[in-house]
């Protein structure tokens, strides 16, 4: 395919999607070590009544105040599952279940009192984002790429995701020691002076920015897969800790590269005439890439390296 | 309008929808109480989104075969297949790879979930019109709800229960102690799948009404409600019972009181108020119990502690101290004892030696570990030791002049 085509219909899309892949992948790999995976699915759940909160505020669809409503949203669902978990000594699964599943409902009773048919808001965009609409006018070719007239017709989302992807990098970069410790041993990471529960606090937080941002782009079926199934094909590959999170980079990109591709392309090969959910197509290629590392992976079982199990 | 709804007064479809979510309601908080007890809440979440792409496969095929798209009966039995492949796969990941169990639940629900969506854009440009049923079982639909809906979700929900009363002993035993189950000869891992495929049947039935992403809602909220009333297993299973046909009932007339009122998230907002009022009301696992508790023990510790004050002649500086002190006429306001409180603080003094020698005797061992300064002495020793141990401490000494 030519530039002319490819880089104004497919190239934002695509880093779109592979920077919020990248960007959920990062914490992703810690959640999944210290079992918080699903606070990734609780997160992109409880968005929803976020951003419908933020829309009634302002009455606009303007995309800082539903960023800060959603991360709002997301850090009071952290606190109520926290609160509800102490508060009624219920496990932590039956906690998150409780609270999400509430606030999710609440978000779609809002959506339905308000009147939101002038705008674009419903729940299926939230579910599934409209990542194929994200495209760069301005450009013409790959020429277009060091216009810095038809740069600054970038879709917005573009620099965003970019700018999530920088913060969650560095903040796994700058904590990198901590955060190794306190996932794997947090009695050690105590007793030489780290603050393991604000640490994990931050860790929660970063996920739920990088949840926001990449929601804001691709909704949240991407969220969760990526949050969960690189990392969780990662593990299956290998046993330290900085070569899984290379392989769940991989992965994430791998992921969101084909599944684009596929969902943009693949129904034309096979001769259908439209293409079909990217997000969605992205998330299952990621299923599938777990499924082979799950079953062909050097280190899948739970006794470890190969060999020994 | 309220109450005509409440009585089913509302109109064919409305009774319908109430009909239907009261019996869902039911079984889905009785079949969720052994997933809640098996710590094992959030394994609804995957099952529920499994079903999507069962859902939408159910409809192609239906199609290709010249049927309506949109027969429950078909779409109920694609989803539960998809579902039970879900269930399978979550399984096996837990069970024969390094991942654990949230992983495997996190990675089942939102592949399975994002080919679903996949699937429903492959339907949307299948170019066969009335597709748009299927945006409804995301969050349910009950607005068309027919006569034929209502008997499937009642029998379906019926058969639930039954199965859930006739298999509900080795549930309950696995949950509580899933190795005693095994050592007793029981096969555990069979009878997690077959709770799973309860979890399964209930969340297809509930479809229709509350759509899947609520449905978890109903199987998580109910039980951890029920959960603040009862110690005992089989009421929980009752309550719980009890709040989710209560809120399925409720929300049902609500929603159909007004305008713009969704049937499934009020449904689950209904038992979650539950919930609520229940977190904090509840007897003894309550919040307000627990605050009041601990202010009637914290009151308990000031008092001794004011009295042992008052008997060796310290000042007291505690406002609270001083404030029970009061109230309870043990001491003036400026902290100068009471008769009745000079009585008590002698008491208070001669109690606490008793148990001074009480620890002290090798022999009293298992007495002296109910120690905790504030028990009272009667409660665990005989008047004959009291006096005993009264005879070592001897009476009151004359103070030479």
């Amino acid at each position: 395919m030519s530039g002319e085509e490819f880089v104004p219909l497919s190239l934002t899309p695509l880093l779109i999607g592979t920077f919020a892949a990248i960007a959920c992948a990062l914490p992703g790999n810690f959640l999944v070590l210290r079992k918080q995976a699903l606070i990734g699915d609780a997160i992109s759940h409880v968005v929803l009544p976020g951003i419908v909160v933020a829309f009634l505020v302002t009455g606009a669809i303007s995309t800082w105040p539903m960023m800060l409503g959603a991360a709002g949203a997301s850090v009071m669902a952290v606190v109520l599952i926290e609160a509800v978990r102490r508060l009624g000594q219920i496990e932590a699964g039956a906690a998150m279940g409780v609270v999400f599943t509430t606030m999710f409902a609440a978000g779609v009773l809002l959506l339905e009192q308000t009147d939101t048919s002038t705008v674009h808001l419903d729940v299926e965009h939230a579910l599934y984002g409209n990542l194929e609409s994200l495209i760069w006018l301005d450009a013409t070719g790959w020429s277009s790429v060091l216009d810095p007239v038809a740069l600054a017709g970038l879709p917005p989302e573009l620099s965003r995701i970019a700018l999530t992807l920088l913060g969650v990098s560095l903040f796994v970069w700058l904590f990198w020691r901590p955060l190794k410790i306190s996932t794997f041993d947090e009695g050690f990471a105590r007793t030489i002076g780290i603050r393991t529960g604000v640490l994990g606090m931050a860790l929660v937080i970063t996920a739920a920015i990088a949840a926001v941002a990449a929601f804001d782009a691709v909704g949240s079926i991407i969220v969760i897969a990526m949050f969960i199934c690189p990392p969780a094909a990662a593990r299956m590959m290998t046993n330290r800790l900085e070569t899984q999170i290379a392989w769940s980079v991989a992965f994430a990109i791998l992921s969101a590269v084909f599944g684009y591709v596929l969902a943009g392309y693949g129904p034309l090969w096979l001769g259908a005439a439209d293409a079909v959910s990217a997000a969605g197509m992205i998330a299952t290629i990621s299923g599938l890439i777990l499924a082979f590392a799950a079953l062909w992976g050097p280190c899948r079982t739970r006794a470890g390296a190969p060999g020994t199990a | 309008m309220l109450w005509d709804a409440l009585t089913l007064q509302l109109g064919y479809n409305a009774t319908l929808v109430a009909i239907g979510a009261t019996l869902l309601g039911v079984s889905a908080g009785v079949t969720g109480t052994f997933l809640f007890l098996r710590k094992r809440a959030l394994v609804s979440d995957a099952i529920s989104h499994a079903t999507l792409p069962g859902v939408c496969l159910g409809f192609m095929v239906l199609v290709a075969f010249g049927g309506d798209g949109r027969n429950l009966i078909g779409l109920l039995a694609g989803s539960a297949v998809s579902a039970w492949i879900g269930l399978l796969c979550m399984n096996w990941l837990t069970r024969h790879t390094r991942l654990a169990e949230d992983a495997a639940i996190g990675a089942v629900l939102s592949v399975f979930f994002g080919f679903g969506i996949v699937l429903l854009t492959v339907i949307q440009t299948m170019g066969v019109g009335r597709q748009a049923g299927l945006e409804g079982f995301l969050l349910g639909s009950t607005a068309g709800m027919l006569w034929a809906d209502a008997l499937i979700i009642a029998i379906g929900g019926a058969a639930t229960l039954l199965l859930v009363m006739i298999i509900r002993r080795p549930m309950t035993m696995v949950a509580f102690d899933p190795e005693y189950a095994a050592a007793r000869g029981l096969p555990v891992h069979r009878i997690d799948l077959a709770m799973m495929g309860l979890v399964m049947a209930v969340t297809v039935v509930g479809l229709k009404i509350v759509g899947l992403i609520l449905i978890v809602a109903l199987l998580i909220i109910p039980p951890v409600t029920a959960r603040f009333w009862s110690e005992r297993s089989d009421r929980v299973v009752l309550l719980a019972g009890l709040a989710g046909g209560l809120a399925g009932y409720l929300g049902a007339a609500l929603s159909a009181s007004a305008p713009n009122l969704p049937t499934g998230p009020i449904i689950v907002l209904v038992s979650f108020g539950f919930f609520a009022l229940s977190m904090f009301l509840a007897p003894v696992r309550g919040v307000l119990a627990a605050v009041l508790r601990h202010m009637r023990f914290q009151r308990r510790v000031h008092i001794r502690q004011g009295l042992l004050a008052l008997a060796q002649g310290q000042k007291i500086y505690e406002p609270l101290t001083l404030r029970l002190l009061r109230r309870a006429g043990l001491a003036r306001a400026d902290g100068v004892a009471t008769e009745t409180g000079k009585a008590r603080a002698a008491k208070a003094l001669r109690d606490e030696k008793r148990w001074e020698i009480v620890r002290a005797d090798q022999t009293h061992e298992a007495t002296a570990a109910l120690y905790d300064g504030l028990r009272d002495i009667e409660t665990v020793l005989t008047r004959d030791q009291i006096a005993e141990i009264d005879r070592l401490i001897g009476g009151p000494q004359e103070v030479p002049a």
